[in-house]
């Protein structure tokens, strides 16, 4: 009964999400809803509001209307702290975005003493774990410019993880890397998967939105056009835009 | 004769040109350290992100703009103007009593080079990727946590030539602090000229010390610059497949 309870938790909630920048109207009317445990993948053409839908959720933009609930509570309400809420919802970027100034053992332990106040070896002993977790460890003291964009991701993942985030949001992980590095950083995302991290992943993988994902969103035009089970959205789509962006990347 | 001026000068009145040498230099140096913490200040406070809330929203446009006429106003009048008017604007309201010199020549020069570093912050800070504002924002920092850890580091490294500059600049614009009496290196020549009467002798000698101040001032920084940067190539020796191997970065010269 408890267990089952667990599994339906709906973590993040967002309803009538809008966010426009001047004219530009870029999400309209964004409702979806994430349980725990589960793995969501975004696709759909460039410019359809994937990565800005994801940047709102942790409010990195600020949407221009509707509302974003965690773990039922409205984030925008005065007494949720904005940084708190930040660091139980991770975000992992296009760009990697390490700190450049710190070796990748402290883009991992720093987050942690600065924000969560942990001590240091405690939050050591957990950024070397999260570290092996990514296959990392042979790099703890290389700086971000030393290393390959894989390489890169991968820390970034383990930095995010470090925080013990409830939520990982993916924004185009492996879009930046070169053909024969976006095998490692999938392989990491696949275990985390199986290891029952929240994830939502915005993505141009169709291989790993249709192998890990537990439910498939289709945006398109500032709307989610179609959701639903990774089979259904691959083999069986019902809108007529679905079938056409899938008849182009497949 | 020439070098029979310059010797006796040198041996009679060589304390006094030390002693303004080193009041040249450590105000020079306090000045570009205040000024450089000054500058870090304010380019905290001037990058800080637009509040939502409308009092606190006011509050930090009024900062802004007091901030951003603070840095015209001292960038756009003179050194040499601003020492007499804070010097005697001092005195004028509080009855005739001045500075004490050494400490009101710091403090000018401060606040001068502050205007200056404000500016050179402010565009170190804009050079840095939006990415890193971003990683760090994500993670669940603060503006101020964002800065001390991940932005102002690198921006010191991105800045330290200007600095740097800064500094060679102030070592040679304390000779204006003579107009209210600083006893540095301007000021003692000054002394030194009306006793012995061997004007150029005099100043060809400060002229050789300001140089050589700045160019080992120079020589140094530019040392330090290039020890933070690091070597250009580097090969990573490590194991992918031992966890335990650490890895080293070794430069290749």
């Amino acid at each position: 009964m408890e267990e089952n309870l667990f599994e339906t938790e709906t973590v993040i909630e967002l309803s009538h999400l809008e966010k426009r920048f001047g004219e530009n109207e870029v999400l309209k009317d964004i409702n979806l809803t994430v349980k725990r445990g589960e793995v969501i993948s975004v696709i759909g053409s460039s410019g359809s509001g994937k990565s800005t839908m994801l940047r709102c959720i942790n409010l990195l933009e600020i949407p221009t209307g509707g509302k974003i609930y965690f773990e039922g509570k409205d984030i925008e309400d005065k007494d949720v702290k904005l940084t708190d809420y930040r660091t139980k919802v991770g975000m992992v970027f296009q760009q990697f975005n390490l700190f450049n100034n710190m070796t990748a053992l402290d883009n991992c332990v720093r987050p942690q003493t600065v924000v969560l106040g942990r001590p240091r070896d405690e939050a050591e002993a957990i950024a070397r774990g999260f570290i092996e977790k990514v296959g990392m460890s042979a790099y703890v003291n290389a700086k971000p410019a030393q290393l390959s964009g894989g390489q890169k991701q991968r820390i970034a993942i383990a930095r995010a993880l470090s925080m013990n985030p409830d939520v990982i949001l993916f924004d185009e992980p492996t879009s930046a890397l070169d053909p024969e590095m976006v095998g490692e950083v999938l392989d990491v995302m696949k275990n985390l998967a199986s290891s029952g991290y929240t994830m939502i992943v915005v993505t141009h993988e169709m291989g790993f939105a249709r192998e890990v994902s537990d439910r498939v969103i289709f945006m398109d035009g500032g709307y989610i056009v179609e959701e639903g089970a990774p089979e259904k959205i691959f083999s069986n789509p019902e809108q007529e835009r679905t079938k056409e962006f899938l008849s182009r990347v497949l | 004769m020439f070098f029979e001026n310059v010797g006796k000068i040198i041996s009679k009145y060589g304390s006094m040109l030390m002693s303004g040498l080193g009041y040249t230099m450590l105000i020079a140096l306090t000045g570009t350290i205040i000024g450089l913490i000054i500058g870090i200040l304010t380019g905290i406070v001037r990058t800080v992100p637009l509040s939502k809330n409308k009092a606190l929203y006011y509050l930090q446009k009024t900062v802004n703009a007091l901030i951003a006429v603070y840095v015209e106003i001292f960038r756009g009048t003179p050194m040499m103007v601003q020492a007499m008017v804070i010097f005697w604007g001092y005195a004028f309201m509080n009855g005739g009593q001045t500075l004490p010199l050494i400490p009101a020549g710091i403090f000018i020069v401060s606040i001068n080079t502050g205007a200056y570093m404000a500016e050179i912050v402010r565009g170190g800070i804009i050079s840095i990727d939006k990415g890193q504002f971003e990683g760090a924002y994500s993670i669940g920092m603060t503006h101020w946590q964002a800065m001390i850890h991940v932005i102002i580091p690198q921006v010191l490294r991105n800045i330290l030539p200007s600095v740097s500059n800064e500094f060679v600049i102030n070592i040679k614009d304390t000779s204006v602090l003579n107009v209210i009496g600083v006893m540095e290196l301007y000021y003692m020549a000054g002394k030194i000229q009306v006793m012995t009467y061997h004007i150029f002798e005099t100043y060809l000698i400060i002229c050789v010390m300001y140089f050589i101040m700045t160019y080992s001032i120079t020589r140094i920084l530019r040392f330090c610059e290039k020890k933070l940067s690091g070597n250009a190539s580097y090969r990573i020796c490590g194991s992918q497949s031992d966890p335990n191997a650490e890895i080293t970065v070794q430069e290749v010269k």
